[in-house]
């Protein structure tokens, strides 16, 4: 099992983040995917590959903001949990965290690598708005 | 016009592939003739022993603390420097045709451009900020190990010949890890018989597409083309058609293989501690050797079969780089060629019980083949150079051949005519770095080659603590067995090594970049 978390700071208020990031629906705005699409608790997700994964959402927690996922139906994917956290850093902005543990473990890696660039495309979103 | 340039590099290929390196298996009469012709290193380092950091240093010219490219897995970044960006702007056409690797294969995300460029099917992506090609390459045509993945050669593949696709080994198994499937008359890892035609084989393809774009240039263009085979990088399934070449049931074990095991485990045991972790099957820190194959159960057939699918493929090369001679003298362009011949890192074959690569900073994964024929317009006279030279020295040899002055990014002088000549260029010494961070388990080592002696020191690690590393003297252990790292009459010149190493080594890159996948 792969375990692999990522973050970066975002000079935001936390909330203003979370707005943005706790809408599932709007994943494809930031993580650099081709599209989204949300039915309940459930989304699909479409890469620019053309492989499209189902996910369970677990939580949406606005109060801890927090969002959790697990892809399911994908029998490559033996398991994949994914959160992400906006977190207030007690001086205006907040940090905000990608984490998953993954089987197998190697697709974590790239998994990791797009969450850099989604992390570094919400910075760029929010400090230029800022 | 300019002198043209001619760069061929190989994938894993031991120094001693080679006929005109002393190689009896594998017939390389092309390669041979270019070293009788020009000048050919005896003492060739990488400055890391796998493919991206590898190939990234022969791009830009720098030792992998600087461009930063640690392992597989992490991307060169896009605007990093590049010899071909300065040769295109004094009017080279530029060409990279085979495997590339300065970007992640595995990308799921369609993030990186040579993934990119192969699914949609063009031979160059602008760079949004310069709007120049890619890493300054007019036409980049890529291939991998095999035939699947995004990259022209499996899509070209997939559409003319699809029956041929399936005769490839699989690469990764169902979990995505390195198959560590047995294949072949032995049973060895990542062997399989290929009923590929030949033609059809990326050996010749890259040949082919290389031929084509030379024969797309004006006669008066200069170019600077990269002609970058795969092979014999594993999985080890030439053509089943040419197995007659070698048959791995005539074959002599090599020479580095230690036929007694306890012999080879007292030796291992000499080493730093990965090594027999990695033997034994408990520590794996190198994504490209099979997970789940233990390096204990190789046996001698497995050895004998694995080096002749190999040779099979350097002739193979051999054969394919004729033809490619061949196209450039019909064109007019033979006294005015210059050829570069090396790879990118070595392979074990066999040595100490083991396949593949990994942190082992050996002969077997560090000597390598470099020749360089200069264009015979020029004159130059046939040497052998003893001196350690380095991969990292390409760029600046490129620039020198395009007479163009030596770009301020590259971190080595030009390759040199002779031992005279290095002197005066100021090689004397050649650096080698390796650093994994594979989910958890963590290899770093810096080494150092001059005067005969290999010098690898480890940095605090998942087996290894400061202070610990490897000693060899060359002239004595050609096949680095007795290591002397603790002997204290020799404590005075490795510290010296170690002084020097750590004096001629750039200043590391902080924060490391992110390994965006296992290759």
């Amino acid at each position: 099992m792969a375990s692999i978390r990522r973050y970066i700071f975002i000079d935001c208020d936390a909330q203003r983040v979370w707005d943005f990031v706790g809408a599932p629906e709007r994943l494809h705005e930031w993580f650099p995917i081709a599209s989204t699409r949300v039915e309940g608790n459930k989304r699909w997700i479409t890469l620019h590959s053309g492989i499209t994964f189902e996910e369970d959402i677990i939580t949406l927690d606005h109060d801890l903001r927090r969002f959790q996922y697990k892809i399911v139906n994908y029998p490559l994917i033996t398991f994949h949990q994914g959160t992400v956290d906006v977190i207030d850093d007690g001086h205006g902005g907040c940090m905000v965290m990608y984490s998953t543990d993954m089987e197998p473990e190697v697709l974590a890696l790239p998994i990791g690598g797009a969450a850099c660039v989604g992390l570094q495309k919400l910075k760029d979103m929010f400090e230029r708005k800022s | 016009m300019g002198r043209k340039i001619l760069f061929i590099t190989t994938d894993q290929q031991r120094y001693d592939a080679l006929g005109c390196n002393g190689g009896t298996i594998a017939r390389t009469p092309t390669i041979d003739a270019l070293s009788a012709q020009g000048i050919t290193f005896d003492r060739a380092h990488p400055q890391n022993v796998v493919c991206m950091p590898s190939r990234s240093t022969m791009l830009t010219g720098q030792h992998v603390s600087t461009h930063g490219v640690w392992m597989n897995g992490v991307p060169l970044p896009a605007g990093a420097p590049s010899i071909a960006v300065d040769l295109r702007k004094v009017g080279y056409s530029t060409a990279l045709i085979g495997k590339a690797h300065f970007e992640p294969l595995l990308d799921p995300f369609l993030r990186f451009t040579e993934n990119r460029m192969g699914t949609n099917g063009v031979f160059t992506e602008l760079d949004e900020m310069t709007h120049d090609p890619h890493r300054g390459f007019d036409h980049m045509e890529l291939a991998t190990h095999g035939a699947v993945g995004p990259l022209h050669y499996s899509r070209w593949l997939r559409e003319n010949h699809p029956e041929a696709v399936g005769g490839f080994y699989q690469v990764l198994d169902h979990e995505l890890q390195v198959n560590a499937a047995g294949g072949g008359d032995s049973g060895a890892p990542q062997v399989k018989f290929n009923p590929i035609n030949r033609e059809w084989y990326h050996t010749d393809w890259v040949a082919n597409q290389t031929i084509e774009w030379l024969n797309s240039l004006p006669t008066d263009a200069d170019w600077f083309c990269w002609m970058s085979f795969p092979d014999p990088h594993h999985p080890w399934d030439p053509p089943s058609s040419e197995h007659y070449r070698v048959r791995w049931q005539d074959l002599d074990l090599p020479a580095g293989y230690i036929r007694d095991a306890k012999v080879r485990e007292a030796i291992l045991d000499d080493k730093l501690r990965h090594w027999r972790g990695w033997y034994d099957g408990t520590f794996i820190s190198n994504y490209e050797a099979p997970a789940r194959w233990v390096p204990a159960t190789l046996t001698a057939d497995q050895v004998r079969e694995v080096n002749a699918l190999t040779h099979i493929e350097n002739e193979l090369i051999d054969e394919a780089i004729a033809r490619v001679l061949v196209s450039v003298t019909n064109r007019g362009w033979g006294d005015d060629l210059d050829v570069l011949y090396t790879t990118d890192h070595g392979e074990f074959q066999g040595d100490f019980g083991l396949l593949f690569k990994g942190p082992y900073h050996v002969d077997s994964l560090m000597r390598l083949p470099l020749i360089w024929r200069p264009a015979p317009s020029v004159g130059a006279v046939p040497a052998r150079v003893a001196t350690p030279v380095g991969l990292v020295s390409l760029a600046a040899t490129f620039a020198h051949i395009a007479g163009i002055a030596q770009p301020s990014y590259v971190e080595a002088p030009r390759l040199p005519f002779d031992d005279a000549d290095a002197r005066t260029l100021g090689h004397e010494r050649v650096l080698t770095e390796w650093d994994s961070v594979l989910f958890g388990k963590i290899v770093h080592l810096r080494t150092i080659c001059r005067d005969n002696w290999v010098c690898t020191a480890a940095l605090p690690g998942t087996m290894s603590s400061a202070g610990e590393g490897e000693l060899y003297y060359l002239a004595h252990d050609p096949l680095q067995h007795v290591n002397r790292w603790d002997d204290p009459s020799v404590r005075t010149l490795r510290d010296d090594l170690l002084t020097d190493m750590w004096d001629h080594l750039p200043q590391g890159v902080l924060p490391r970049r992110s390994m965006d996948a296992p290759v």
